[in-house]
């Protein structure tokens, strides 16, 4: 390898070592964001309180109810006698839903006449809307088309022909849950985080410390002076990636479905992408504290836009044209793809095209403003 | 003659509306300690930043060991040691692991390093403190290991910029023993300071001020140049008197030392006689007059005067 690369390489490895703080950052800020939005903000919706205002107390509208509970996402947390009870219990937020059974719902199914059930759902947390609607239909969907079935077995039909049933399937996370969607997620922040962060403050740092003028008065070449500064960041992006994941793995059963080496070849191009742009911060910065300022102020539009907080399908058309720009848009569906439908090269040849032309769009203007002059 | 090492061509440079380098041609030969003398603000790390080829000219050309400065600056980088004002050694890095990096960006092979490493070390006394973090060592030591990181590579050429700033007179002492040292090795040093005791270590001077060259030569050129003559006064009043000599025409400087006064004048007076009278004439009494030799100092607080004045030298 190359000497001078090398040096500045190991040079930075034994100043992160000594400095205890960046390396406990480094380790501890993929673990705590992972636990925090793994644990804390949790939107599985999941054990939704709900009362139930049944008017015909049979055997078949309790029936209902326990079938409700048993999807897992609703709890029962009582029963009321009346209607107006159900507003007192959504106010109060005893309950978010209520499942009103209709008098004579036991008859009317046993005669073959339609029956409405009633789903109250409180609105104003759309995300529990969404889901409890989406399950509820379902499920009295798969109900109705149970009773037709077995209704014409009873009437001597063909079972076989079953009416379509109407279940709400969820490919790929299945059980909705947050932290299969949000860990892979968290590779990409962190990442971004880190990793643009580390490489502007690491050139701010020699800026401020005057160091700088010592290094570009040296005969190393300008590649040089970027590969080594940033290689040994490679590294430690990779090591971020691989804690996140296994983290996630362990705690919270995120699955791998698809090919790990894929993932750490795509997420290569990630890393030097954002190494790029801190590259690029550090050579505006003058001070480490404006290179980190710099830094989280990029993180901002990062998390809004890139699909990790909101869906990018939601987004209006200028929000998505700038989300593009993003290397972590790209990535995070690069790795979403890959850890949770198995998605191959061929698959995200489109994402690595994007991933690849903003790269080197970063890597040209950051070593054009990067200059082994003063001024 | 000896051959031109530094060689610049009405060297400039401008900062916007500033011009912190005006026209400035100068020779600096080859073995030679050239000291590079004057105010803050003067222009010399402008001088040595454009000679290293990290900043650009705005006119004028340079050429360092053969090259010009602002067409071929990789290739003077290669050749030179730079130690700049106020030169930062990594603070978290020992003082072995500082000398390896830098013998590192010098290109330096593992074992070209290790042999450079413990000769600089033996030679410099930094043995003992090889492991020792460079934050931790005072600043006099702090010079020694800059020193050795910018002459790891042996260059033929070494700028320092002000090495000795806030460094204690031993330590200054020992510090320019090693200047004297690399120099009899062989190579070309420039140097800047404010000490005048060190200018007159050099072996050639040149005054710089607001940008503007003054004179270049000898320090013993320099001084004989002004045609200083200088008396140590001790009068009744020194703080009257000196008031009162500074505003004759004849006298060029006035300088409290305790209780002496430092009087230097020009124009082919003769100071032994001149300042007792004049200060007779004011009914200060005088003690005792001595005339001495005019130092590097006294040429350069002249010159600078001078030129603040607008006079011509
Ligand atoms: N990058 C810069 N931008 C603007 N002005 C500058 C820059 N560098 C130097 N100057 C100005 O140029 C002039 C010469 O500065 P320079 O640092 O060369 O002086 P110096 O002789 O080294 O002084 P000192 O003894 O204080 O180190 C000063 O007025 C300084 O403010
Ligand atoms: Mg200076």
């Amino acid at each position: 390898m190359n000497v001078r690369l090398l040096a500045i390489a190991v040079k930075e490895l034994r100043q992160l070592r000594r400095d205890r703080l960046t390396l406990g950052m480094m380790a501890g800020l993929p673990v705590l964001q992972l636990l925090l939005f793994g644990y804390a903000i949790n939107t599985d919706v999941r054990h939704i309180p709900t009362v139930v205002l049944d008017h015909d107390a049979s055997a078949e509208s309790r029936d209902f109810a326990a079938s409700l509970v048993a999807t897992g996402f609703y709890d029962v947390v009582g029963h009321v006698e009346q209607q107006d009870e159900i507003g007192r219990a959504l106010r109060t937020g005893r309950a978010k839903v209520a499942l009103v059974v209709p008098a004579h719902y036991a008859s009317d199914l046993a005669r073959g006449r339609p029956t409405t059930l009633q789903l109250v759902v409180d609105g104003s947390d759309p995300q529990t809307v969404a889901s409890a609607l989406n399950t509820a239909t379902g499920l009295a969907a798969a109900r109705s088309s149970q009773l037709v079935a077995t209704r014409l077995a009873a009437a001597g039909g063909v079972v076989s022909a079953v009416p379509i049933q109407m279940e709400p399937v969820t490919w790929y996370n299945p059980d909705l849950r947050t932290a299969t969607y949000v860990v892979p997620g968290i590779v990409g922040v962190i990442l971004t985080m880190t990793m643009v962060m580390l490489t502007a403050m690491a050139i701010a740092r020699e800026r401020e410390r005057g160091t700088l003028e010592q290094l570009i008065v040296s005969p190393i070449r300008r590649w040089e002076l970027v590969l080594g500064k940033i290689l040994p960041y490679v590294g430690i992006g990779y090591v971020q990636m691989t804690l996140i994941l296994l983290v996630g793995r362990l705690v919270f059963r995120v699955p791998m479905v698809g090919s790990t080496s894929l993932l750490y070849a795509l997420a290569f191009l990630f890393i030097a992408a954002n190494l790029a742009l801190g590259l690029f911060f550090s050579t505006l910065a003058k001070t480490q504290q404006q290179a980190m300022q710099m830094s989280f102020f990029f993180l901002l539009p990062n998390i809004l836009l890139s699909g990790f907080a909101f869906p990018w399908e939601g987004m209006p058309e200028p929000a998505r044209w700038l989300s593009q720009m993003l290397p972590l848009t790209h990535f995070l569906r690069i790795v979403r793809g890959i850890t949770l439908k198995g998605a191959t090269l061929t698959d995200l040849t489109g994402e690595l095209a994007w991933l690849l032309a903003l790269l080197i769009l970063l890597v040209t203007f950051s070593s054009l403003r990067f200059s082994k002059k003063l001024d | 003659m000896t051959e031109a090492v530094v060689r610049t061509e009405h060297l400039s440079r401008s900062f916007g509306d500033l011009v912190a380098v005006r026209d400035v041609s100068l020779e600096v030969r080859r073995g030679e300690i050239f000291g590079f003398l004057g105010p803050n603000g003067a222009g010399k790390s402008t001088t040595i930043r454009m000679l290293c080829g990290i900043l650009d000219p705005t006119s004028g050309r340079g050429f360092v060991v053969g090259h010009d400065i602002a067409k071929e600056p990789e290739k003077v980088k290669a050749r030179i040691g730079y130690m700049t004002q106020r030169f930062s050694l990594y603070e978290d890095l020992s003082v072995t692991e500082n000398l390896e990096f830098y013998a590192g960006i010098y290109g330096l092979g593992p074992r070209e390093r290790a042999v450079r490493i413990a000769a600089v070390l033996a030679r410099t006394g930094l043995e003992g403190r090889a492991r020792q973090l460079a934050g931790t060592l005072s600043g006099g030591w702090k010079q020694r290991v800059a020193l050795a990181c910018a002459t790891i590579h042996e260059p033929p050429l070494l700028f320092l910029d002000e090495p000795t700033a806030g460094v204690d007179p031993v330590s200054r002492r020992e510090f320019w023993d090693q200047i004297h040292r690399i120099s009899a090795e062989g190579t070309t040093v420039l140097v800047t300071t404010h000490y005048m005791d060190e200018a007159e270590r050099c072996h050639r001077l040149a005054f710089i001020f607001r940008g503007t060259l003054l004179d270049v030569g000898t320090p013993e050129e320099i001084v004989a140049r002004r045609a200083l003559r200088v008396v140590e006064v001790v009068a009744a009043d020194a703080v009257r008197a000196a008031d009162l000599l500074r505003t004759l025409p004849e006298v060029d400087e006035v300088a409290h030392y305790g209780p002496l006064l430092r009087v230097a004048t020009r124009g082919g007076v003769d100071p032994e006689r001149f300042v007792p009278d004049a200060l007779a004439a004011h009914g200060i009494a005088v003690t005792s007059v001595r005339a001495t030799r005019p130092t590097v100092e006294d040429a350069f607080v002249s010159m600078v005067k001078d030129d603040a004045r607008g006079g011509a030298v």
